[in-house]
């Protein structure tokens, strides 16, 4: 297990760039899924659709396919992006879709009446949804929250070997190869990322028990 | 598909707002679908010469083939799974102390640590503790170290969601534990959680793409070998990723057939969010009691 304190640099240096590249995906991915939701729910029957079919395409293509489609198509429309620029929009675009659908189904949980009611005493659409529907919603969207950042940060780990970016799984990957100690390092890396997932677990788990409560 | 039950109802005024906004929203659509599909055209990546591979049966026969291996994968995956994934359950609502930890911090770390290393793990470490499987079975130990462990914990979200009545009855007339597990726990709560087991089965299959990283020809890896040989990658990969696209949403729509109209379990971070938003049970993800439809 030596190989593991040798190269404690390149595990930390790792570390780093992958909680880097997950934070800044699921920033795009909770605005990307602020809009999907938003659409989804939209007056428009377009937007609507629009919003569907956008679910319905990251939930039907997987992660890897959708990041080397990327990888060799965005250059063919004089789109080029350095590969970290790249990773976060694979997994924030990918992640979106999740993330839209979770918030979607968190305003659902709250019951009609209560937007009603809101409505009834005259409260306008921004109060409604900022002091009435969310407030109520949030509660129940830890949990799936929690558990799609969670997996945001495992899926990174196929993002950074598809676009070549220096996480955690990425440079483990070649650590394996130039030290020809696979057991050992790919254990470090086990063991690395449980450091970095055990505990979110935990706090999604005790937050989402905390906040949820009984209809 | 409703709207927001928060919206009050448009006047004659907002529905004229919601005529305008259609049409720039159709108009924005159709621009940016022009720009790309011009753009590539400029590149030179729609001419046939980059497509006429695909008039080759041989080539379709590699896809295919290469996607009947995808699905090996991923049936010899699921079933080893499940069935793991089933002992685990057992394992962690084990009364002994010493099989419930085993069972326990199993699961907690292989559902936490990415299925990329799983298979890494199989593909390069293995061969040094002298198990040389070769890339399918790097793919299904990959898959299956993961997968076992969500299994697990969606068939213990549906043993302690049975009311707690139903094993009291058992004992009450006298079934012995595993009695009481094969006959009344284990069928309801397959049961209730079919949905959810279905959409995991369909992540599973995604999945088995990762395989294309260690060189297990999979139909995406068979995608990257065509885009090499014809130099048209691009092209090559669009229609490996329209093959993916049209067979799992197909799987995902028969998942949420099997949607019954029951209350999903709460997603936390036992059970990925991803499964539960896939089975199209939207409604109840999240919520911790069923919740009245709307409407």
């Amino acid at each position: 297990m030596n190989v593991i304190a040798d190269n404690l640099d390149s595990y930390l240096g790792g570390i780093a760039v992958t909680l880097w590249l997950s934070a800044l995906s699921f920033v795009l991915a909770v605005a990307i899924g602020g809009m999907v939701a938003a659409f989804r729910v939209s007056p428009l029957r377009l937007l609507r659709t629009l919003g569907a079919v956008y679910v319905e395409v990251f939930f039907s293509l997987p992660l890897l396919v959708w990041a080397l489609l990327f990888f060799f198509g965005l250059p063919k429309v004089g789109l080029i992006y350095p590969p970290f620029t790249s990773a976060v929009i694979v997994l924030g675009t990918f992640t979106g879709a999740l993330v839209g659908e979770a918030l979607r189904s968190g305003i659902n949980t709250v019951p009609p009446g209560q937007g009603e009611a809101a409505r009834a005493v005259g409260l306008r659409f921004w109060q409604v949804l900022g002091l009435v529907v969310l407030p109520q919603a949030l509660r129940t969207m830890i949990g799936p929250l929690g558990s799609i950042l969670l997996a945001l940060v495992r899926n990174s780990a196929v993002a950074a070997i598809a676009m070549s970016v220096d996480d955690l799984m990425w440079r483990s990957d070649q650590l394996a190869t130039s030290t020809a100690q696979p057991v050992g390092v790919l254990t470090g890396t086990f063991v690395a990322y449980l450091i970095l997932t055990v505990p979110g677990t935990w706090l999604v788990n005790t937050l989402a028990r905390r906040y949820r409560f009984t209809r | 598909m409703t709207t927001a039950s928060f919206l009050d109802p448009p006047g004659p005024r907002g529905r004229r707002r919601q005529q305008v906004a259609t049409v720039v929203t159709a108009v924005a659509v159709v621009a940016v679908t022009v720009i790309a599909v011009r753009r590539l055209a400029d590149q030179g990546q729609l001419d046939s010469d980059r497509w006429d591979i695909f008039a080759q049966r041989s080539v379709w026969i590699f896809y295919l083939r290469g996607f009947a291996r995808t699905l090996q994968a991923g049936a010899v995956g699921g079933v080893l799974s499940l069935t793991l994934g089933l002992g685990l359950a057992f394992g962690r609502l084990a009364r002994g102390r010493p099989v419930r930890w085993a069972a326990t911090a199993y699961i907690e770390a292989f559902r936490a640590v990415p299925l990329v290393l799983l298979m890494f793990f199989a593909f390069l470490g293995l061969p040094r503790l002298g198990l040389d499987l070769g890339p399918f079975w790097s793919v299904v130990i990959g898959l299956t170290g993961y997968n076992s462990a969500v299994f697990a914990e969606i068939f213990r979200a549906g043993i302690l969601a049975l009311p707690a009545g139903q094993t009291e009855a058992a004992d009450a007339i006298g079934l012995r534990y595993w009695q009481s597990m094969r006959f009344v726990v284990v069928p309801q709560a397959l049961r209730a959680m079919v949905p959810a087991i279905a959409s995991q089965l369909v992540v599973l299959l995604k999945d088995t793409s990762l395989g294309a990283l260690v060189s297990y020809e999979e139909l995406l890896r068979r995608a990257q070998i065509t885009g090499e040989f014809a130099r048209s990658p691009l092209q090559a990969l669009a229609v490996a990723a329209l093959f993916f696209a049209v067979v799992i949403f197909g799987l995902n729509h028969l998942a949420r057939r099997l949607e019954r109209h029951r209350p999903t379990p709460v997603a936390t971070a036992d059970i990925p969010a991803e499964t539960l938003l896939a089975t199209g049970a939207a409604g109840a993800v999240g919520a911790a009691a069923p919740v009245q439809a709307p409407g």
